[in-house]
């Protein structure tokens, strides 16, 4: 075995690796690691294979502690949805790539995601992304050169999503920006993916069968994104331009053949198992499947197709260059999968064997660069629960008054909050996406509260969305992360879907931060737990600790991904709707909150450059009990759109259905004290519906029945160009001005 | 009667217009793989949109050059049906199939969004009897129709302004263009009108589940086709 390289403690740390986690290392072999197998210990234990801080609290999710339990690992990312077809989805983040070059990093971070889901068998059928950046416009505070910077980062992560999305053939159906000084230096960039698969027809990773074939697939292996893994799970410096060489190329062309190509050999049956080689690379997909099969592999890195062939085991293991996957075949029948493959253009090479007794052995120029069980890289990476702290900032947003804000001009203020980057459309975004290809988009972005995917083969509706609020989560970590999913499930259910399962994006600062590692846990707490009343299991996600620059740490960003089913596609409803029609508000009862639904609002920061103040909790039985009566009510047909009031209150929701109608809106709200409360308030649990005149009352009856409160709003009015609220009038033409032409000046 | 839908790498409408054709126009309808040299047994083509070979060069440069590409000119030249939507359109340019050329949006932007379209010639062959008024989305970064002067004035003369993108009441402003194009031109036909190339998605406006079905008026085309 080569031990040219001596390792001192200099390496390794220089990889991410601390002593304890070495002398484990050495104690697991029983002697020294070769240096190529130090590097497969580093990636593979690093936060991003590894997750050595975040397991211990991902266990509060159910379904994912019985997957690392063992039973149902394979299926644990599968919704059944009846009519034999299984739905699965994933978020993936690529924070750090998109910060150091933000078309690729982005481009790459739709790649990945959308490989995962191809590899469990299914079609990518829908592409979500939630996206993160600093100021866009001066705020008074970030300096200009960084308002630009910020720009620079939006326009080309959008154009990166859009390149690669756009390309490949994968409807981007929606997604959401926000904006925050606190992202200056290290955005947030999570994408998204679902797919529909026969549930007869699921992969396993797991590799099986002793012989059996190991086939490399895709794009030839060069230098770039080695130890990307490592880079994503360490704070991003100043310097952070030199990292560049840890960001890969996408090339989305090769990525669609990969899926054709994918989709078509499966089909031989000749495929024993397969998996994306994704974050590290050849290290991952070897060792991940030769663990979860039980088995070892023999690995022959000179047939590798290499972009440079100078390149040492050590680089080979890990780069991370794109579009490439491994599979398994079954013995004899290695060249109907290679056939499909290079069918399709793609080169496709037996690079080693499945050998069931021994451990994973990779050479190179015929020597054994790596040996060793590859369930010690797996499942032996060292777990950490660093010591957490409640923070100052959190016990006086407690104590905060709103008697000091005073109650601002309700014209103006209007105009403020729709013209807010975190408000207005984001036309300029979705406009980029291809929205429609597969043509399955029912509702797209801009319509309705979530998307709608009408899958071919089936009379269902998938209604998808992707979204949090990390201003609340960061003044109540728990409340924000209960809210965080509430919200997600009335949006779908504003569509008629049911909710039925979350992915996770979990995207946070350094855990080794007492702080941060509270934010963490409370609001995967919040999470877990309204998951549990919600019946919406998490079933996949994505942990990136490490989000933070020299311009300080990210908020606390949990993003939740909800699955909604519809019985019908064609019963979807969105928030356009037409003149003539009623209005009314369906709304979870709650207590009395002394900050009155306005403690971290879009209200008080957008116009009154205040974030304090806490969330109102939400009563999750009754938001499940709000999402059963809305899906009841769309089912029969009653109501013609629904619009759940978030971000800037019931003001700012009914603005935004009568500029997506395009049509007048009289509307009075039961104010008794603060203007801004009745207007701004972002209290949870309130849904806007629209229904014809005479449906009315069966409305009324049935929400009341369902223990929910029920009042008239007003009404649409049909060739009217006016907003009336309270009294209170708008032009339809400045209401436009403000939500539609806000990003669009910014970048201009 | 049968239409075969052309399989290029890097093509992704090539499912959609399958199943437009077949579900949402009954028609007969099968892939061709783009290596093929035959189109035996066909009466109709569709080159679909996507990004073939990558766009990595010229739009459509590398696909006009494809095995299949001299059948579809066969095709063309003997007055059969050829529709080229999106990238398919700038494939059919390349192949000097369709005059003029295709470039960048004006903004440089990808776009993706729902457009209204003026029939401007409604007796060609593809173009009978469809809607004065249609509304389809396009989907493309790079639809920009340009020509040279003499051409866009045989076109207009020779009426082979098949579209043009107009507002929703039918007028073509400078705000209705949604890329740029001369003249507003959103698709043209060949001089005989049996090849017909646009850059909105008619296979995408086929059912009102997706928002318009407006696109079955072009595509019913081929159901008149007598074999």
């Amino acid at each position: 075995m080569n031990r040219m390289a001596a390792i001192t403690p200099e390496v390794y740390s220089s990889m991410g690796l601390n002593d304890f986690e070495y002398e484990r290392i050495v104690s697991l072999l029983g002697r020294e690691p070769t240096i190529t197998e130090l590097g497969m210990f580093s990636v593979m234990w690093s936060e991003h294979c590894g997750y050595k801080y975040s397991r211990p609290v991902l266990a509060l999710f159910k379904k994912y502690k019985e997957a690392m339990e063992g039973e149902g690992h394979e299926n644990a990312g599968v919704v059944d949805i009846g009519d034999g077809w299984g739905v699965t989805m994933k978020v993936e983040s690529h924070n750090h790539p998109s910060a150091v070059e933000p078309y690729q990093g982005a481009a790459t971070g739709v790649g990945g995601i959308i490989r995962d889901i191809l590899t469990m068998g299914a079609r990518p059928i829908a592409a979500l992304n939630s996206l993160r950046f600093g100021p866009i416009v001066p705020d008074g505070t970030t300096p200009d050169a960084v308002v630009r910077r910020n720009r620079y980062l939006f326009e080309h992560v959008v154009a990166g999503i859009a390149g690669y999305g756009n390309c490949v053939g994968v409807p981007t159906v929606g997604g959401e920006v926000n904006f925050h000084p606190r992202y200056s230096g290290n955005p947030l960039v999570n994408a998204m993916c679902v797919g529909m698969l026969r549930l007869d027809e699921i992969t396993t990773a797991a590799a099986q069968g002793d012989g059996n074939p190991v086939i490399y697939i895709g794009s030839a292996t060069g230098k770039d994104g080695i130890h990307g893994a490592s880079f994503a799970s360490k704070k991003l410096k100043d310097d952070a331009v030199e990292d560049r060489p840890n960001v890969q190329i996408g090339d989305p062309f090769a990525e669609k053949l990969l899926i054709e190509g994918t989709l078509e050999a499966l089909k031989t049956g000749a495929i024993v198992a397969i998996q994306d080689m994704g974050a590290a690379g050849l290290t991952c997909s070897t060792v991940e499947m030769s663990s979860k099969g039980g088995v070892g592999m023999e690995i022959d890195l000179d047939k590798v197709p290499m972009r440079e062939s100078d390149m040492s085991a050590y680089e080979l293991m890990l780069s991370e260059s794109q579009e490439r996957m491994l599979a398994v075949a079954e013995k004899g029948r290695e060249q109907e999968v290679l056939d499909v493959f290079r069918k399709w253009g793609l080169k496709a090479e037996v690079i080693g064997y499945v050998n069931e007794q021994g451990e994973t052995t990779v050479r190179r120029n015929g020597e054994v660069a790596a040996s060793l069980d590859a369930t010690f890289l797996t499942d032996h990476c060292p777990t950490y629960v660093p010591p957490f702290e409640v923070p100052g900032y959190h016990l006086a947003a407690q104590r905060f008054v709103l008697d000091r804000i005073p109650d601002a001009d309700s014209h103006q203020s209007l105009l403020t909050l729709l013209a807010a980057p975190n408000i207005a459309s984001k036309r300029w975004v979705y406009q980029q996406y291809d929205q429609q290809v597969q043509t399955q988009t029912v509702v797209l972005p801009g319509h309705g509260d979530a998307a709608v995917v009408a899958p071919r083969g089936t009379t269902k509706g998938l209604a998808l969305t992707l979204d949090g609020n990390a201003r609340h989560v960061y003044l109540h970590p728990y409340v924000g992360g209960l809210r965080a999913v509430c919200e997600a499930a009335r949006n779908v259910a504003c569509v008629g879907a049911r909710p039925v399962a979350v992915t996770d994006g979990l995207n946070y600062g350094n855990p080794q931060r007492p702080h941060v590692y509270w934010q963490f846990k409370e609001s995967v707490l919040g999470i877990a737990e309204a998951c549990e009343v919600m019946d919406t299991p998490v079933i996949s996600g994505n942990v990136s600790f490490y989000n933070e620059s020299d311009l300080g740490e990210v908020l606390p960003t949990p993003l939740i991904g909800m699955l909604g089913v519809l019985e019908r596609a064609d019963r979807a409803v969105g928030h356009r709707v037409y003149g003539g029609l009623q209005l009314g508000v369906i709304e979870v009862p709650l207590p009395e909150d002394p900050q009155a639904g306005l403690g971290g609002s879009e209200y008080l920061a957008a116009v009154h450059g205040i974030e304090d103040g806490l969330p109102t909790a939400p009563d999750v039985q009754g938001e499940k009990r709000l999402c059963k009566s809305l899906i009841q009510l769309i089912e029969r047909g009653v109501i013609a759109g629904a619009h759940d009031v978030s971000d800037g209150g019931i003001a700012v929701a009914l603005a935004e259905i009568a500029v997506s109608s395009s049509i007048g809106i009289v509307a009075k709200l039961p104010t008794e004290g603060r203007r801004d409360e009745a207007f701004y308030s972002e209290a949870p649990g309130r849904v806007i519906v629209a229904f014809d005149r005479e449906v009315g009352d069966e409305i009324a009856e049935f929400v009341r029945e369902s223990e929910l409160r029920w009042w008239e709003l007003g009404a649409t009015v049909a060739f009217s160009d006016v907003l009336e609220i309270d009294g209170v009038r708008w032009s339809l033409s400045e209401l436009v001005d403000a939500f539609e032409g806000s990003i669009p000046r910014a970048m201009a | 009667m049968k239409v075969a839908v052309v399989r290029f790498p890097g093509a992704n409408c090539d499912q959609d217009a399958l199943w437009s054709l077949r579900d949402d126009l009954c028609l007969s309808a099968e892939y061709v793989w783009h290596e093929d040299t035959s189109l035996a047994g066909f009466d109709a083509v569709i080159l679909p949109g996507g990004f073939t070979y990558g766009d990595y060069l010229r739009c459509g440069a590398i696909a006009a050059r494809a095995p299949i590409m001299a059948e579809v000119a066969r095709f063309a030249l003997e007055g059969r049906f050829v529709i080229g939507v999106c990238n398919g359109f700038q494939v059919l340019c390349e192949a000097g199939l369709l005059p003029g050329a295709l470039l960048l949006n004006q903004n440089q932007k990808f776009l993706c969004q729902d457009v209204y379209l003026r029939a401007e010639n409604r007796t060609s062959p593809w173009t009978e009897g469809v809607d004065h008024i249609l509304r389809i989305p396009i989907a493309h970064g790079e639809g920009r129709y340009v020509c040279d002067d003499l051409t866009l004035a045989r076109l207009a003369s020779e009426d082979r302004i098949a579209f043009r993108y107009v507002d929703a009441e039918g007028r073509q402003t400078e705000e209705s263009n949604p890329n740029g194009s001369v003249d507003s031109i959103a698709g043209v036909l060949n001089d005989a009108g049996n090849v017909l190339g646009m850059m909105p998605h008619p296979e995408r406006a086929t059912r009102k589940l997706l928002g318009s079905d407006d696109g079955r008026q072009i595509l019913a085309a081929l159901c008149r086709v007598t074999v």
